[in-house]
C-alpha cells in the first residue's frame, strides 16, 4: 500500500501502523473467536469515538447522546435482520406468521408500514447512512441555527437520547421494547451466528473502520478541519471571516451521527441484538469516556480508548461487577484531571520524545566515527 | 427637478438607528454617513456606545429600529458572515486570532475563497493563495513567523495578525476597534505605519482614544455621548466644540 507522506505525518503514519498490525494481524492470530467478537464489539464504538473527535475534539461540539445515533444505525440494520429472520416458515407456530415475534406477542396482526422497506438491503444500508444523518441534520439546524452551543447543547442531547430510550421501550409492539431485537439470525441467506461468520464479520468491520478513520483524516486536513479548530477557540472570528458558523457545526454533527450509526449497524451484525440500552444516557456519556481516555484530539486515540476501556470494563466487570461504575466515573475524572488530552496526549507528551532520542542516540551510534571526528575538529577550535 | 445632479452616494448610511438593552438605548437615534475612501474615527467617553455601533453594523447586535445602508444594501437583516461577504471587515477590541493554528492558517482562513462547507472541503492551497497570504504576512510584520503557532505571539503581533486577516478580505468597509490600545511605544508607531498603508482605497470607521494618533489619521471624527452624536466634523472643529471640551476632551 503507498501512503501518500503528506495524508499522514511521520507519528501518525506510525499510529496508523500499528493500529493496522494490531487489529488486521495481531489480535486474529491471537485470540479465540470469542474474544475477537468481544474485541469486534469494542470497536463498533470506535466508529462513534472517530466521530466525536471530528465533533468534540476538533469543533468543540461536545454531544452527550451519540447513542441516539449509534441505535439508529443498529436499529436499522436489526430491522433488516430481524425481518429475514421472521420469515413465514420461521414463525409459523405464531398467530401471525411471518412477522417478528416480538410484534406477534404484543398483538400486532400486520407489518407496519414504516417496517416494510426494511425487507430490502439495499435500502436498508441507504437507511443506516441517511437516517441518522437526517436526525443529526434537524437536531443541528434547530440548535446551532439559533445559536444553542456548549452545555446546552450538551444536555439536549442527553435528552433526546432519554426520549428516544422512552419511545423504544413504549413502543414495544413495533420495537420490540426493553428486550430489543433479539434472535437475528441470517444476512441475505449467509448466517452470521457461526464462528467462521463472526471472523468475516470482524475483518469487515475493521475495514469500515479504517474507511471512517480515512474520511476523518481528510476531513482534519482539509481547511474545513481548520475552520472546526478556528470555531472551537473563536466562534465570532470564524463568523466575522464571512463563514456560517451553524453550517460548519451541522456538518460535523451529521458527519459523526453518521460514524457512529456505521458502529451501530455493526454492532447489531456482530453481536446479534440490538436494544435500548445502547442507546440512552448512559451508554452516549461511556462513549465519550472512551473518546476523552484515548484523547479528543487524535482519531487512533480514540480507537485505543474504545478498545482499552471496553477491555477493563469486560475484564473488571467480570471479578468486580459491583465496582466496574465506580472504576469507569473515577478514570473519567482522573483523565480530565490529570491527562486533558488523554492516552495520546501521554504519549505525544511523554513517550513520543523518549523514543525519539532513542532513535536519535541509535543513530548517532551508527554513524559514530562520522559523528566522533566532527567533534574532534570541532573540539580544539572552542 | 436636478436628475443628474444627485449627490454621490454613500458608501454606509446610517439613519435613526436605535438600540436598546432592557429600554437602556445605547444607541438612540443615531445619523451618520461614511463617503467612498474616508477615514473616519469615532471618540467619546465609555460607555458612549462607540462599540456597540461596530456591533450593530456587523451583525453582533441587532438593531431596535432604524436602517444601515451598506452599497444600498440594508444590512440590519443579514447575518453576520452575509455582512461580511458584502464587503465589511471588523476588528475586535482584544486580539481574537486563532491561537491553535498557525499564522499562515489563521491567514488562510480569512482568505475569501471556498466559505461554504463543502467549498472549504474542497479549498486547494494553490498558488495565488499562498502569495496573498505571504504579501500580506509582509506588510504586518510578521513574514518570518508564518509557521509559528498564534498563541506564541506577542500582543501586538496579536493585533497585527487580526488586522492581516481583515486586509486578506479585502473589505470595502474596514471597522478597527481600538487598534492600537495596550501597545507599546515602538509597536504603536508600526501599527500607525501599517494602518496608513491599508486605509487606502477603502473606508474605514475606527474607534480610538489615542488623541495623538486621530489626529494623524481621521478625515472626519464624530463624537459621541450616551448613544447620540454630540459634535462632527473635521479633528479642528470638534476639538474646539465646546460641548466636546465639556464632556470628553476636558478630562
Amino acid at each position: 500500500m503507498i501512503i501518500n507522506s503528506r495524508f499522514f505525518n511521520r507519528s501518525e503514519l506510525i499510529g496508523f501502523i500499528a493500529l493496522a498490525a494490531v487489529l488486521f494481524v495481531i489480535l486474529p492470530l491471537s485470540l479465540d473467536v470469542f474474544r475477537l467478537n468481544l474485541v469486534a464489539k469494542y470497536l463498533t464504538y470506535a466508529f462513534v469515538a472517530i466521530g466525536l473527535v471530528l465533533c468534540w475534539g476538533y469543533g468543540g461540539i461536545l454531544s452527550l447522546g451519540q447513542g441516539v445515533f449509534f441505535g439508529l444505525g443498529g436499529y436499522c440494520m436489526a430491522m433488516f435482520l430481524k425481518l429475514e429472520a421472521s420469515s413465514v416458515e420461521n414463525t409459523k407456530i405464531q398467530s401471525t406468521p411471518g412477522i417478528p415475534d416480538f410484534m406477534d406477542w404484543n398483538q400486532v396482526t400486520s407489518l407496519p408500514l414504516f417496517w416494510q422497506p426494511f425487507h430490502s438491503l439495499t435500502f436498508t444500508i441507504a437507511a443506516i447512512i441517511l437516517v441518522p444523518c437526517l436526525f443529526a441534520l434537524i437536531i443541528g439546524t434547530a440548535m446551532f441555527k439559533r445559536r444553542v452551543g456548549g452545555t446546552y447543547f450538551a444536555i439536549i442531547t442527553q435528552a433526546v437520547a432519554a426520549i428516544l430510550t422512552i419511545l423504544i421501550v413504549g413502543q414495544q409492539g413495533y420495537t420490540g421494547g426493553i428486550n430489543g431485537m433479539t434472535d437475528l439470525r441470517t444476512l441475505k441467506g449467509w448466517d452470521i451466528r457461526p464462528d467462521h461468520a463472526k471472523i468475516i464479520l470482524y475483518f469487515v468491520e475493521v475495514v469500515l473502520l479504517f474507511a471512517c478513520i480515512g474520511i476523518a483524516q481528510f476531513i482534519r486536513l482539509t481547511k474545513l478541519g481548520r475552520i472546526l479548530v478556528a470555531m472551537r477557540e473563536q466562534e465570532d472570528r470564524v463568523r466575522f471571516s464571512g463563514y456560517s458558523v451553524a453550517n460548519f457545526k451541522i456538518f460535523a454533527f451529521c458527519v459523526a451521527a453518521i460514524f457512529a450509526a456505521i458502529g451501530g449497524a455493526m454492532f447489531a451484525l456482530n453481536v446479534g441484538f440490538m436494544s435500548p440500552s445502547f442507546v440512552g444516557i448512559v451508554p452516549s456519556i461511556e462513549m465519550v469516556i472512551y473518546t476523552a481516555v484515548g484523547g479528543r484530539m487524535s482519531i487512533f486515540g480514540a480507537v485505543w480508548g474504545s478498545i482499552l476501556v471496553n477491555f477493563a470494563k469486560t475484564s473488571l466487570s467480570e471479578s468486580f461487577p459491583q465496582l466496574w461504575l465506580f472504576g469507569l466515573g473515577a478514570l473519567f475524572i482522573a483523565v480530565v484531571l490529570a491527562f486533558p488530552n488523554g492516552l495520546s496526549g501521554i504519549w505525544a507528551d511523554h513517550v513520543q520524545p523518549r523514543v525519539d532520542r532513542l532513535i536519535a542516540s541509535i543513530r548517532a551510534k551508527k554513524s559514530g566515527g562520522w559523528s566522533g571526528n566532527s567533534v574532534a575538529d570541532g573540539a580544539p577550535a572552542e | 427637478m436636478l436628475i443628474g445632479h444627485q449627490p454621490k452616494p454613500f458608501l454606509l448610511a446610517v439613519e435613526a438607528l436605535t438600540v436598546s438593552f432592557d429600554g437602556f438605548k445605547a444607541v438612540n437615534n443615531l445619523s451618520f454617513y461614511v463617503e467612498e475612501n474616508e477615514i473616519r474615527v469615532i471618540i467619546g467617553p465609555n460607555g458612549a456606545g462607540k462599540t456597540t455601533v461596530l456591533d450593530l453594523i456587523c451583525g453582533k447586535t441587532k438593531a431596535t429600529s432604524g436602517s444601515i445602508q451598506f452599497r444600498g444594501k440594508e444590512l440590519t437583516k443579514l447575518k453576520e458572515n452575509q455582512i461580511v461577504q458584502t464587503g465589511v471587515g471588523r476588528k475586535f477590541q482584544t486580539p481574537s486570532v486563532f491561537e491553535d493554528l498557525t499564522v499562515f492558517e489563521n491567514l488562510e482562513i480569512s482568505f475569501p475563497k471556498g466559505r461554504t462547507v463543502f467549498g472549504s472541503l474542497a479549498f486547494q492551497r494553490d498558488d495565488a493563495v499562498k502569495q496573498r497570504v505571504e504579501e500580506v504576512a509582509e506588510m504586518i510584520f510578521l513574514k518570518d513567523r508564518l509557521d509559528t503557532y498564534a498563541d506564541q505571539l506577542s500582543h501586538g503581533q496579536k493585533q497585527w495578525l487580526e488586522i492581516g486577516m481583515l486586509l486578506i478580505q479585502d473589505p470595502e468597509l474596514l471597522m478597527l476597534d481600538e487598534p492600537v490600545a495596550g501597545m507599546s511605544v515602538s509597536e504603536r508607531a508600526k501599527t500607525a505605519e501599517l494602518l496608513n498603508r491599508i486605509i487606502k482605497d477603502r473606508s474605514v470607521l475606527v474607534i480610538e482614544h489615542d488623541m495623538k494618533f486621530v489626529e494623524d489619521i481621521a478625515h472626519k471624527v464624530t463624537v459621541l455621548h450616551q448613544g447620540q452624536i454630540l459634535s462632527e466634523g473635521t479633528m479642528e472643529k470638534v476639538k474646539n466644540d465646546p460641548k466636546v471640551i465639556e464632556v470628553y476632551l476636558g478630562h
